[in-house]
């Protein structure tokens, strides 16, 4: 039976995760439809903003999720110390970028894009969980493929891959940046870089899975796995 | 220690005085090196594209002579200062090398079944993707910002100090260039490193009793004057008295307060009047 006042007892589901939840996830728990679930978020969220709340809703990793707003993100901070996880390395960001798109992606294929030995960095990547192992690669040596994690949307606020920006979006910030003649090569450099881009259409890999289950598909359904795993 | 002239100022592109801080930064030995640890996070794509950037150089119309002499240039201020040249500067620099050579070679004739594109192509493209990617890794930077800004729940206070303070945004090359133009500033300074020397009263046995030798006498303020430390005057001094102790040498003094010769003692019984006298020594 679906609470009675289905937005406070959203926001009681809320308040008690620091992971976001799907909307699945929190339909279920309230025995309320997706659709029900989904407006009374937006209500909640109308009313965070409303009464301009310290706290807000925001939709992270293909779930939703309750943060401190940014403008108190100071006072936060000072009762926090610092307690935050240190921020990523140039290289980390680079190589976390590379597999963000190209995913799945092989080492040797982040190294070639990066032009130096990358091991440290998906050491430390791994670690923390922003990437994960896909699977095997089956050509010859069939080396590991990596992809990004619900994790990665989360450090970075995304609500899912698609939030990154195109690839024509990023060739108009390079050429901003780089004030250039757009000559022909360049269009047609960004022709080729661009079809390799998101997500995950035509995958240069024919993937073997590691684990059982062979489930190695898009970006949402591994988060709302993850999510439902956690909780 | 003495200040030298200025001879030269040191030119600021690094292309023209490759080997400038290696006379600057001189190794010294018997010293443990400084070691500083660097996360190498940068690559020779990185240098590339710093490069090009600063020269505000058309990435598809690289000159590719000068940028591989840039380059060059480069690797070489990063060995004198024991940066770890990776592997992957010096495979890119034979790319360079080999490209340049390529571009030198008359153009196939027209044609021809193998048709070659312009050889810096597949460099070009690479540098392309790689901005692109840096260009994402840009952007990702900016979310982890904002990110950052939000806090979930659970996060305890805790007593840890704020974390390393946050660095401008800097590279490695940005920090290579900022020395060069600091020490293209700073003049020339011939540094000499003074060492004690250490006098030995063998030596100056070995040497009293040559002079003295050599030339029947020699003259005590002579002795001294050859000396350039205090401590070789104090060792000379107590080789003197070793060897008129042993009977080898023995000291005259003409008149009060003049100089003191020393002479080789010729046999038993002749010894002169003067006898060994402290006056008027060190």
């Amino acid at each position: 039976m679906p609470p009675s006042n289905l937005r406070a007892a959203l926001e009681a589901l809320l308040f008690s995760s620091d992971q976001p939840l799907t909307l699945a996830l929190l339909g279920e728990s309230l025995d309320t439809s997706t659709e029900d679930v989904a407006t009374a978020l937006r209500a909640l969220e109308a009313e965070y903003a409303d009464r301009g709340a310290g706290v807000q809703l925001r939709e992270i990793a293909g779930g939703w999720m309750l943060v401190t707003a940014p403008e108190h993100a100071e006072w936060v901070g000072r009762l926090l110390r610092g307690r935050k996880k240190m921020r990523l390395s140039r290289a980390a960001l680079e190589t976390l970028a590379i597999i963000a798109y190209k995913q799945p992606v092989t080492k040797s294929e982040v190294e070639a894009i990066r032009g130096v030995d990358s091991s440290a960095v998906m050491a430390t990547l791994l670690e923390r969980n922003l990437v994960t192992i896909r699977g095997r690669s089956k050509v010859v040596g069939r080396p590991l493929l990596y992809g990004s994690t619900p994790e990665f949307l989360d450090y970075f606020g995304l609500r899912d891959l698609s939030e990154l920006p195109r690839p024509e979006e990023l060739r108009a910030l390079v050429a901003a940046r780089e004030p250039e003649q757009l000559d022909m090569m360049e269009l047609e450099v960004i022709a080729q870089v661009g079809s390799d881009l998101p997500v995950s259409s035509d995958q240069p890999h024919e993937i073997e899975p590691l684990g059982g289950d062979g489930d190695v598909a898009g970006e949402p359904e591994l988060a709302e796995d993850a999510a439902r795993e956690r909780t | 220690m003495t200040d030298r002239e200025p001879t030269d100022a040191a030119p600021p592109n690094p292309a023209e005085a490759p080997s400038l801080t290696r006379t600057l930064l001189p190794r010294r030995e018997g010293r443990p090196p400084v070691m500083v640890k660097l996360e190498r996070f940068e690559g020779p794509l990185d240098l590339l594209l710093h490069l090009i950037k600063r020269d505000e150089i058309d990435i598809y119309d690289i000159p590719i002579a000068r940028i591989t002499q840039q380059y060059l240039a480069y690797l070489d201020l990063m060995r004198s200062f024991d940066l770890d040249v990776a592997g992957e500067f010096l495979v890119m620099a034979a790319t360079l090398m080999r490209i340049k050579a390529k571009m030198l070679l008359p153009l196939p004739a027209v044609g021809d079944e193998e048709e070659e594109g312009d050889p810096r192509e597949e460099l070009v493209q690479r540098l392309v993707e790689y901005r692109q990617f840096k260009e994402a890794a840009g952007t990702l930077k900016l979310r982890e910002e904002d990110r950052r800004q939000l806090y979930e729940r659970g996060m305890l206070p805790g007593e840890d100090e704020a974390g390393p303070l946050p660095l401008a945004p800097a590279t490695l090359f940005d920090l290579l260039d900022a020395l060069q133009r600091v020490m293209a500033r700073v003049p020339e300074r011939a540094v000499y490193e003074v060492r004690a020397e250490a006098y030995d009263v063998e030596d100056k046995l070995a040497l009293i009793a040559r002079l003295v030798a050599e030339d029947g006498a020699v003259l005590f303020s002579t002795l001294l004057f050859r000396c350039r430390a205090r401590a070789e005057m104090i060792v000379t001094f107590i080789a003197l008295l070793e060897l008129v102790k042993l009977g080898h040498v023995t000291v005259a003094q003409s008149e009060t307060f003049g100089d003191i010769s020393i002479v080789a003692r010729t046999s038993e019984g002749s010894t002169p009047d003067a006898t060994v006298e402290s006056s008027g020594g060190a």
